[in-house]
């Protein structure tokens, strides 16, 4: 069962509210104990997104306990339930389970293909486990998850392709310089989108970075935001010789970088290649410099170019990633449904043990005189012979698993052993059931 | 049975082309590896086949144009798995590959008599001339398949149109630099190889020069080279123009060594005669 909402379904200021409320205050997984209905849950809130992830026995039920929750954990009056209610989504099953993989996938993101989301579902779930609040189909779930991120990521190009302004000048950047950790930038203004680029340049590796600006504060203030060096506005032309990228955006009307200032100093810089990124409007580098020899200019329309492009890559490769998506879905629901067979395995199991305990007891009584040895060899003869019977029909009951009938099945299973009284888990202890299940995994690993 | 030998490395390298051909496309993994198997794998056929007919012939196998192109073939290949090895740039091989199977068939189409070996074939000065000349050779076929691929690369950002290559295609830098490291091995060695060939002459035909068409065709080649390094040393010339001068100078290689053997007279031609 999924609960959630996200970019398309809520308004940005009901996000932002969300957003705020489960950054500042405790986690609403601490919450969980007072969840009836919820068996296992696991909680994402990033500022695009809120997710709420739970199983449960009675799907109605759980769902208002949900929301109540989100409620009293949002505790605002400027939201109404009815607002709230209808900018949530609610999946169920296998929808949930495709939603969680597509989520996972960066397929639901604002910006498809985008890397930060796996990381803030791996680190939501770490706090899942820290309270304790996820169990065996949710674990099993987000692991599975993580691995499909991973197979989508590395059998499709999703993430391979820049689509924001700042990532399309990075990548060219790197493929005309290929390492960028030894080149130097100059930021010349301080237009909003100049600096998001200048932030994107350093966190790829760029160290060196200086900044020029018609005002000396503002240079001051970006210097010391990049550690940057400042130039004085009018020496700009001084330094164009020992910096290989330059990101432009001051408001200025007419061209600051002409043809002949660069052709000039292409010489001294020894041909090395200089790439100009202009992103001011209007221009602030002619046209022309684009045809000096090793000097490359993008202005804001090549780059808004370079991302339609990409863009359109993504797509493609997006529904290569619902394929994946498709067949993992139903590979997790196979999973799900032994899943329900599980208990009365599990009772057959106990009891069978129960019959060898049973009969042991009575066995060593009569025979006092047995040596430890000979103890063991019956004790191991009697398991042996269990588990070999009960082989079969336990293989029986797991193929059935999948198929629709599988009630009929174990419904005779449990007339067939007699399980149907004391022996059969009610729902109640269906935890502590799956925590032997979690246990026989373990052991079947080994 | 040296026969089969060479045709085991014609068809390893056809693989490894094919191969690296797929991988030009697709950036799968297992396909690079096999390539660069196959591409193994023909060295060594083809070295076993060059052993076999130099101890056949009783000097290295480099006597008529067809053993001289297979074996610049083989020192090619050898060059690019080294190359491949130091510097780890696979779309290289998409190039390299299919230069040799070209090289490779073109040379089963050559005339190929055997020429009885005489002691002047086994002149230590030869072998160096013939070693040093092939491999420089190979550095500056390596430097033209990155010149190539420099001017596709340069062009997809200049002209901000981005074809199916450009996610493939490595940094303009890093070319430009296989583009230095090859001539600055290459140069040398190329000098070398002359420097051995003149005295290598001076024994045989008792002088350095003797107006051969390949010796004039060399020393343009070694002009052409040794002018583009020196502009890159000096003045910084790199990049287009450097990519340019590559091509324009591994064209003029193929002209002195092949174009020269089959049309023109010399004495390095006399064997084929």
């Amino acid at each position: 069962m999924l609960l959630g909402m996200n970019h398309k379904t809520a308004a940005v200021e009901l996000r932002e509210q969300l957003a705020l409320v489960c950054s500042n205050q405790a986690s609403p997984l601490q919450l969980f104990p007072y969840l009836k209905q919820v068996e296992e849950l696991f909680f994402l809130s990033t500022c695009n997104r809120v997710e709420i992830l739970f199983t449960c026995l009675c799907y109605n039920e759980a769902v208002q306990e949900v929301k109540a929750l989100l409620r009293t954990h949002l505790g605002s009056p400027s939201i109404s339930a009815a607002q709230l209610d209808a900018s949530f989504y609610v999946h169920k099953n296998e929808q949930a389970v495709r939603h969680l993989f597509r989520v996972c996938s960066s397929l639901d993101s604002m910006v498809v293909g985008e890397p930060q989301i796996l990381g803030q579902i791996k680190s939501a779930y770490r706090d899942a486990i820290q309270y304790r609040t996820v169990g065996v189909i949710l674990n099993r779930l987000l692991h599975k998850a993580f691995s499909v991120a991973k197979r989508v990521r590395s059998s499709t190009m999703i993430g391979s392709h820049a689509v924001s302004i700042s990532y399309a000048a990075v990548e060219l950047a790197r493929k005309i310089f290929g390492e960028l950790s030894d080149k130097r930038v100059l930021v010349i203004g301080a237009g909003e989108m100049a600096e998001l680029a200048a932030e994107h340049f350093l966190a790829q590796g760029v160290r060196q970075m200086a900044v020029a600006n018609r005002t000396m504060e503002r240079a001051v203030e970006l210097g010391r935001r990049f550690r940057a060096e400042t130039v004085p506005f009018n020496g700009i032309m001084d330094v164009l010789k020992d910096v290989d990228i330059v990101l432009s955006s001051t408001g200025s009307p007419v061209p600051l970088l002409k043809y002949q200032d660069i052709k000039s100093r292409m010489r001294q810089r020894r041909n090395k290649p200089l790439f100009f990124i202009d992103i001011a409007v209007p221009r602030d580098i002619e046209q022309k410099v684009n045809e000096i020899d090793n000097v490359y200019l993008y202005d804001i329309d090549d780059l808004q170019g370079v991302i339609e492009l990409n863009r359109a890559e993504r797509q493609k490769e997006a529904e290569r990633a619902e394929h994946i998506i498709l067949e993992e879905t139903v590979k997790f629901q196979d999973w799900l449904r032994t899943l329900d067979v599980v208990p009365t395995i599990v009772a057959l199991r106990e009891k069978a043990e129960a019959i060898r305990q049973n009969e042991i007891r009575k066995t060593f009584a009569q025979l006092p005189d047995l040596a430890e040895k000979e103890r063991q060899a019956i004790e191991i003869l009697t398991e042996s012979i269990l588990s070999k019977l009960l082989h079969d029909p336990i293989l029986f009951l797991k193929k059935k698993a999948g198929r629709d009938s599988k009630q009929l099945f174990v419904d005779y299973t449990q007339q067939l052993f007699n399980l149907s009284n004391e022996n059969t888990p009610s729902s109640s202890a269906l935890t502590q059931i799956y925590a032997n299940v979690k246990k026989e995994n373990k052991f079947a690993k080994k | 049975m040296i026969t089969v030998f060479f045709v085991f490395a014609t068809i390893c390298y056809c693989v490894g082309a094919v191969g690296y051909l797929i991988y030009l496309f697709r950036d799968w993994e297992p396909i690079h590896r096999a390539s660069l198997g196959a591409l193994l794998a023909g060295a060594v056929f083809h070295a076993i086949a060059i052993v076999m007919q130099s101890s056949a012939v009783g000097h290295l196998a480099v006597a008529n144009s067809r053993e001289a192109l297979a074996f610049f073939a083989w020192i090619l290949v050898v060059t690019y798995l080294v190359v491949q090895i130091r510097l780890n740039l696979r779309i290289l091989g998409s190039f390299v590959a299919p230069l040799a199977v070209v090289f490779m068939l073109t040379s089963s189409l050559l005339p190929g008599k055997i020429v009885a070996t005489t002691s002047i074939f086994q002149s230590i000065w030869m072998v160096l001339h013939v070693l040093t000349l092939f491999l420089a050779n190979a550095l500056f076929a390596l430097a033209f398949s990155a010149g190539v691929m420099y001017l596709l690369q340069e062009r997809h950002i200049k002209r901000k149109n981005f074809g199916f290559l450009y996610p493939r295609l490595p940094s303009l830098e890093r070319l430009d630099k296989i583009n230095y490291f090859c001539l600055i091995v290459g140069v040398p060695l190329m000098t070398i190889g002359l420097v051995a060939g003149f005295a290598y002459a001076d024994t045989v035909w008792r002088s350095p020069w003797n107006w051969d068409p390949k010796e004039i065709f060399a020393l343009i080649t070694w002009f052409i080279y040794v002018i583009l390094l020196h502009e890159r040393l000096a003045v910084g010339w790199r990049g287009r123009r450097a990519a340019w001068m590559a091509i324009i100078g591994f064209s003029a290689v193929l002209v002195t060594f092949l174009g020269v053997n089959l049309f023109l007279e010399g004495h390095h031609t006399v064997f084929d005669k």
